[in-house]
């Protein structure tokens, strides 16, 4: 390399140039591994019509998802009840429709609330060490020592039954998880050159918690809360059937599939129709995941 | 590994003293006064403050957290309002119907979910590997309460070929219990009919319970596999003739098992979560419906004691997963110097 070259190599906007380039070329890999794998285009489609059918719920919906018409109660599926009625005479399409805002809602919030907890808990307790890494690390391994479901269903069982302490119970399940990965992110960081170089000239502990750290920190954890969506809503259905979450008259879908077990024999559809959109949404966000894991394993890039 | 085995020993203890402070702490949230549920609805306010000083209500809560404490060094968990039994009793009760659930369910997901995840790693890539992992990605998705239900409508209420919810045939009459466990006290007492009804009992809500598992065996199953099959060692049987059958079953796979051994242990704590709605769907009389019931009435004692033993179980599980994966893999015990 002659030094014209290497002086030109070094000037900031050539080094912009060439990281934009880089950037782009992961973007640009990354789009072809999604485009290759069908799994992940099925998943990403199905979760974009959710959000979609979220939006636009009011003008999808044929019927008053609240309105009860007892006249017209356990009707099978037809033109006019798609999905049919349930035992109160609701049209169980509309409920399903109206029910996609509440799951997202559910999913985003539990996200929202717990991935801070879990990075800010992460952050201080790989950065700082020590004590605060002792204390803070014993807490969340008690969390971590009960089940899941279990310590939803407990929290919400004792906050009292409501969406909003569903959503609380499963942030509470969730956020040790989060912590223990974001610790371990902050600890291959916290000694790497740069953050020494930083160190030297100056700055802060929270400075560099906040301002260096906690970046390095986000996608992971941003990668690793879209693989529990998943799970998040598989939990909230599941305190929902047990009648701890959403409460009556709420289209929440996993209540609906407990409103209809009484009338599982002769009206399958009031049951099994909502349990089949959480399928559906379940599988759709484990689907991405799995492609995920994939587009961002070193091995499947190099080919 | 003597050394280690205390340090993990020394950790189990801290966090049972923390399961121990999260019950306590909700006890404390939830929204009954404990007083009201045991002086019952007439009493009047006199006897319920006298009820108050007996059972240490007045008392700072950190008395009221170390009576809690000493309760349980002495393993006293209270009453049940439910069963109107020590919440102890009933919890070992409950428990052999749950344990011989999750067994079965256990012997389900690893007969299906090893050979699934082995066939993928050695078809790497094939339209099977694609299909047991869409399978196996169905597995995790489906909400097990949903599942129940449709077995239940399609097996039991319209093919008939599968008895209805329950342990057993109201007909019958239960063995002496032994085990608590129906298959293995039906056949101390030599009641085959007994043990022929359980076991049709049994039928759908393990393999409920079995497919909440199965996925996740069978992808620690292909990713080990895949790993082990890249080895040095392995290609050397290959060259030195051996054909590919006995490449993986004598060489790859044992190795390919410790990792799945691990996620076994795992498994079966996942089962206790599964078994809350299983059994709940199904009316078996175990330890999961017991905590439903618990949470659904606000069983205070129930609750607290419930949660704890679950979470105190699932720790022990924990424990001895690691303590048996150390044991499995020599390169475990680089641990000891880390931390």
């Amino acid at each position: 390399m002659t030094d014209t070259a290497r002086e030109d190599a070094l000037k900031p906007e050539v080094v912009r140039q060439m990281r934009r380039d880089a950037r782009k070329r992961y973007f640009q890999d990354s789009y072809t591994l999604w485009k290759r794998n069908p799994i992940t285009m099925i998943g990403t489609i199905t979760i974009a019509l959710l959000i979609l059918i979220a939006f636009i719920a009011p003008l999808l919906a044929t019927h008053d998802p609240y309105e009860q018409i007892l006249a017209d109660r356990l009707f099978a599926p037809s033109a006019e009840h798609w999905f049919g009625t349930d035992n109160l005479g609701r049209d169980i399409y509309s409920r399903v429709v109206h029910g996609s805002r509440l799951t997202l809602m559910i999913a985003i919030l539990v996200a929202v609330i717990s991935g801070p907890i879990g990075l800010v808990v992460g952050v201080l307790s790989g950065y700082l060490g020590g004590w605060v890494d002792e204390v803070l690390m014993r807490i969340s391994d008690v969390f971590l020592a009960f089940p899941k479901l279990i310590l939803a269903v407990a929290f919400a069982a004792a906050l009292g039954t409501g969406l909003e302490n569903a959503i609380i119970a499963i942030s509470v399940a969730n956020w040790p998880g989060y912590a223990r990965m974001v610790r371990a992110e902050t600890l291959a960081v916290r000694n790497s050159d740069y953050i020494q170089a930083i160190r030297v000239l100056g700055a802060g502990r929270l400075r560099i918690m906040v301002g260096h750290i906690t970046p390095m920190c986000m996608s992971t954890l941003i990668v690793r809360v879209s693989f529990d969506m998943g799970a998040i809503i598989l939990i909230a259905a599941g305190l929902g059937f047990l009648g701890l979450g959403a409460q009556p008259p709420s289209p929440e879908w996993g209540l609906m599939v407990s409103d209809g077990r009484d009338y599982l024999v002769d009206q399958w559809w009031v049951s099994t129709l909502p349990g089949l959109a959480i399928l559906i949404v379940v599988l759709g966000f484990n689907l991405i995941g799995d492609g995920i894991r994939d587009i961002l394993d070193p091995h499947q890039r190099q080919s | 590994m003597g050394n280690y085995i205390l340090k993990r020993l020394v950790s189990l203890c801290i966090t049972v003293a923390g399961i121990a402070i999260v019950t306590f702490f909700l006890s404390l949230i939830v929204p009954i006064d404990p007083l009201a549920a045991i002086a019952g609805p007439q009493a009047d306010p006199e006897t319920v403050e006298r009820l108050r000083a007996v059972y240490g209500f007045d008392q700072p809560l950190h008395v009221q957290f170390f009576r809690y404490v000493e309760r349980l060094a002495h393993f006293d968990l209270g009453m049940s309002f439910q069963t109107g039994r020590p919440v102890l009793d009933d919890i070992i009760y409950f428990f052999p119907a749950t344990f011989e659930l999750a067994s079965i369910a256990m012997i389900i997901a690893i007969v299906f979910g090893i050979p699934l995840g082995v066939i993928s790693a050695v078809k790497r890539n094939s339209f099977l590997d694609q299909a047991a992992r869409v399978i196996s990605l169905i597995g995790v998705s489906m909400p097990v309460f949903w599942l129940g239900l449709v077995l239940l409508l399609i097996f039991y209420f319209k093919l008939s070929w599968l008895p209805e919810p329950g342990r057993l045939d109201i007909m019958l009459i239960e063995p002496p219990r032994i085990t608590g466990m129906l298959l293995i006290d039906s056949i101390i007492a030599g009641d085959w009919e007994v043990f022929q009804d359980a076991l049709m009992h049994s039928i759908m809500p393990a393999t409920v319970l079995g497919l909440f598992g199965l996925a996740g065996i069978a992808r620690i199953a292909r990713s080990s596999m895949l790993d082990v099959l890249s080895q040095e060692y392995v290609k050397t049987a290959r060259i030195k003739g051996l054909s590919e059958f006995w490449v993986i079953v004598r060489h790859a796979f044992p190795n390919a098992l410790v990792p799945t051994v691990t996620m076994i242990g795992l498994t079966y704590g996942g089962l206790l979560e599964g078994a809350v709605l299983t059994e709940t769907i199904f009316s078996w009389p175990g330890l999961g419906r017991y905590l439903t019931v618990a949470f659904l009435t606000l069983d205070l004692n129930a609750i607290v004691g419930g949660t704890m033993l679950v979470a105190i179980s699932y720790s022990l599980v924990n424990l001895l997963v690691d303590l048996l994966y150390a044991y499995l893999n020599p390169k475990i015990t680089l641990a000891k110097g880390e931390g």
